[in-house]
């Protein structure tokens, strides 16, 4: 127990020094979802094995998402007195050549090695800022991701951990706080943009005799993955948020609502407020002063509604999940009846630095009205698939080829989506439009969480209204019957148009039912589902014409509108589509030209994927 | 009723929002909600059997019938859709032959499920096969992955 500050961090730097001895090598790893996914746990005990027969010793640290998730594994080798090097899509075969050269011959590879973490190249290794990916990004939220170890609460105590909410305790009151939330032009990163500072303060005014915080980590985009890799990979900042966040209300309770498909996030949450309770930085009079707080981690069912505030507070009272009209809002009447503030789990972990670093600094980036950095999970047809955090004001052009790196397989880009399925697709005329709230809105999207999808030319817009709306209909909670019914409508249509059996009347009908859904709503969900459909229309109306006239589609992947046949120059007769055709729809001779049986092919698409001479066309 | 379950239900509550962590604990407990467990949590509650199955009914996370023994999970996220998850879902079904929004097989060897973004994104379109994820799936690769586990279950 810490009643100052500086012992705390007294005690974290002798914890850091006894487990970390400064002479010694550190090893990192990359041990977030998609680190896991591509491998990473192989490559760990590879690194384990051949560590064991070498006569270094070196400390193992699994650290989180740094981001280039494209590149995964990533093993970062740290000796002492020199940068941290990055080796990317690192294997267990690797490992041997990259630990002997560069740590018995001191060979850094440069042909393995990626960047360099650090302000200075190395050895003729880059640093990671002169690298295209990185140079234009700006890292508040994700400061800590991929540096730290995650379950070290030293580790972050080290990196400045705990100071905003000594700062807040001992040098501000709760209204000083909010002031300097306010300030700073925050706005809340879970969708809607609502300013932060005045939100805590109708929170703070309400009158209750409890208070309650709610840190919303239920990312129900289903592209994205924002607050999953910081909930990964620096829990403690988004608890001090959240325990700041109560202080300047005066809150004496918090929840974290956290989505049950994110086990590793639930576990190092879990570990974090244990470790937060035994420094005394969470619990009975934090840091010794009056003020008392504790969080209970509530883990959510998987229902996409429950994002929404008021059928999220509904949800950990025990019900059903249905959201329920405002006023009163949750400041007012929240949680178990009493005044209630809640805050996305970005929108938190942006407290810290800025009652650290002051309102001044975090409002001196991005644009008048949006402040800060935004992280974004940018997916799909980019070269770099990725965990990236810019100022907003970059242009979707800058993000898109300067930091994504460019469409994959040379393509062509087509649309960006943003804001998951309450969001809108964006088309080329937007690529030089600055990213910020009111731009993208003004577009016909939304802001959102921060998933950012990039589509080429081998998507097909009406089929991605059709995922989109998929989705919401089946999302929907049925309390009101636009939503319910108006959604399910849509969808009908939609599958009506990708069948090859849309009306031209159609693309109207979607317009007059898109508006009436919007509104006829009680909540976000119902309010935006149609987003997706309306701005495909508004910007890809042709692919909306030409399956419904010509019964085409363009990017080729409606299953009811596209043919597979085989080319007779390409095609050598080599067996292998016909071995792998799941339904036995390819005949032909060894060395003749193969025909594919158009009433027996389900367009599985096996045959065009195995094909080494590219002979497999789709009309 | 198995061992976990019972002491599950032994267990104090808060009096606070018990329901939807006891239901979560028991689908741990058991791999699904059974009938009985929701009697029992009806009554450990002292709420009404209706509202106990109102409530799970509502979220997806809840189980009605048994896991298969083999979890196949798709990701159906936006990354995955784009870069060909429909396909996938379409191989799958296809070589264990589930329809009409069956999620497992008869001899109760596998249960499929979708699942919104894993957070690999850049792996699409990715699947998870007993725990662990493959990524850069072709259909044809994920029908190989699904025979493969089958084949490994009768040895
Ligand atoms: C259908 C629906 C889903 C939502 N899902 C989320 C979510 O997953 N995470 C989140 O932080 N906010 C979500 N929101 C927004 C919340 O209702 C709320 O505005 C937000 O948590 C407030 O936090 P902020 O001010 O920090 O953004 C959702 C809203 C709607 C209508
Ligand atoms: S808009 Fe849709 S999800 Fe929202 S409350 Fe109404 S029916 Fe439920
Ligand atoms: S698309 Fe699939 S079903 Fe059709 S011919 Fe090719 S492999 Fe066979
Ligand atoms: S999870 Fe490893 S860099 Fe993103
Ligand atoms: S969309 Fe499939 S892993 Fe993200």
């Amino acid at each position: 127990m810490y009643s100052d500050y500086a012992s705390l961090r007294a005690w974290a730097e002798s914890e850091i020094a006894r487990t970390r001895p400064a002479d010694r090598t550190r090893i990192l790893v990359g041990l977030g979802t998609c680190g896991i996914a591509a491998g990473g746990l192989d490559v760990l005990a590879a690194l384990r094995e051949k560590l064991a027969d070498m006569p270094v010793s070196a400390e193992i640290v699994p650290v989180g998402c740094i981001g280039m998730c494209f590149e995964e594994p990533l093993v970062d080798i740290v000796r002492p007195g020199e940068p941290r090097i990055c080796y990317a899509k690192v294997t267990p075969k690797s490992i041997p050549t990259i630990l002997e050269e560069h740590l018995l011959h001191n060979n850094v590879r440069k042909d393995l090695a990626f960047a360099v973490i650090g302000d200075e190249p190395y050895d003729g290794v880059p640093a990671w800022k002169q690298l295209p990916f990185f140079a234009t990004q700006r890292r508040t939220v994700l400061r800590n991701c991929g540096f730290i170890d995650p379950e070290s609460v030293a580790e972050y105590i080290v990196h400045d951990g705990y100071a905003a909410l000594a700062k807040a305790l001992f040098e501000m009151t709760p209204e000083s706080v909010i002031e300097e939330v306010k300030r700073s032009g925050l706005r809340g990163r879970g969708g809607a943009g609502f300013p932060t500072g005045m939100k805590w303060a109708f929170c703070r005014q309400s009158p209750g005799e409890h208070k309650y915080v709610i840190c919303n980590a239920d990312e129900g985009d289903p592209g994205a993955f924002m607050n999953r890799s910081v909930l990964e990979g620096d829990p403690h900042s988004v608890l001090e948020g959240l325990i700041i966040a109560a202080y300047a209300i005066g809150a004496d309770h918090g929840y974290i609502y956290c989505r049950a498909e994110y086990p590793l996030a639930i576990v190092r949450l879990r570990k974090a407020l244990e470790q937060a309770r035994a420094l005394g930085l969470l619990g009975e009079r934090i840091f010794g002063t009056d003020f008392s707080f504790d969080v209970t981690i509530k883990e959510g069912a998987g229902a996409f509604v429950c994002g929404e505030e008021t059928a999220l507070m509904a949800s950990i009272e025990g019900k059903r999940g249905m959201p329920r009209p405002r006023p009163p809002f949750p400041a007012q009447k929240g949680l178990w009846g009493q005044p209630t503030n809640i805050n996305n789990v970005e929108t938190l972990n942006n407290i810290p630095p800025i009652i650290l670093n002051g309102a001044d600094w975090f409002a001196a980036v991005g644009t008048e009205k949006s402040k800060g950095t935004k992280t974004f999970a940018l997916t799909g047809k980019v070269v770099n698939s990725s965990l990236i955090e810019v100022p907003f004001g970059m242009t979707l052009r800058e993000v898109i080829f300067g930091v994504g790196g460019g469409i994959a397989n040379g393509r062509q880009f087509k649309a960006a989506q943003t804001g998951g399925p309450s969001g809108g697709c964006l088309s080329s005329e937007h690529l030089d439009w600055p990213i910020d709230y009111e731009t993208l809105t003004k577009a016909g999207s939304i802001m959102g969480s921060g998933g950012l999808v990039v589509m080429d030319d081998s998507t097909c817009m009406v089929d991605v209204a059709r995922f989109f709306l998929n989705f919401t209909q089946s999302e929907s909670c049925g309390k009101c019957i636009p939503c319910r019914l108006g959604t399910k409508r849509m969808l009908e249509i939609l599958e009506r148009i990708v069948a090859g059996q849309g009306k031209m009347e159609d693309i109207d009908l979607l317009l007059e039912l898109g508006e009436t859904v919007k509104l006829g709503s009680l909540c976000g969900l119902g309010q935006t589902a149609p987003n997706p459909v309306l701005s495909t229309i508004r910007y890809f109306r042709d692919e909306y014409e030409a399956h419904i006239k010509e019964h085409r589609c363009p990017a080729k992947v409606c299953k009811a509108l596209i043919t597979y046949r085989i080319s007779e120059e390409k095609c050598t007769g080599c067996t292998l589509c016909a071995r792998n055709c799941p339904v036995n729809a390819i005949s032909g001779e060894r060395k003749k030209v193969h025909v594919i049986d158009p009433a027996v092919c389900t367009r599985c698409d096996t045959c065009r994927q195995v094909c080494n001479f590219d002979a497999v066309l789709v009309d | 009723m198995n061992d976990k379950l019972r002491e599950i239900l032994q267990a104090p509550v808060t009096g606070k929002g018990d329901l939807i962590p006891l239901l979560q604990k028991a689908q741990e407990a058991e791999g699904y909600v059974s009938e009985e467990a929701i009697y029992a949590i009806a009554e450990k509650l002292r709420i009404p059997a209706s509202e106990v199955f109102g409530v799970l009914s509502f979220y997806a996370q809840f189980r009605l019938r048994p896991m298969g023994k083999h979890n196949v999970k798709i990701c159906r996220g936006t990354a995955c859709h784009v870069r060909g998850s429909p396909l996938i879902v379409t191989a799958v079904e296809s070589e264990l032959q589930l329809g009409n929004g069956e999620d497992t097989t008869p001899d109760g060897l596998f249960t499929v499920e979708k699942i919104a973004c894993f957070g690999a994104c850049s792996l699409a379109p990715v699947m998870v096969v007993g725990g662990r994820t493959y990524g850069n799936l072709s259909p044809d690769k994920a029908r190989r992955l699904i025979r493969k586990t089958a084949e490994e279950d009768h040895v």
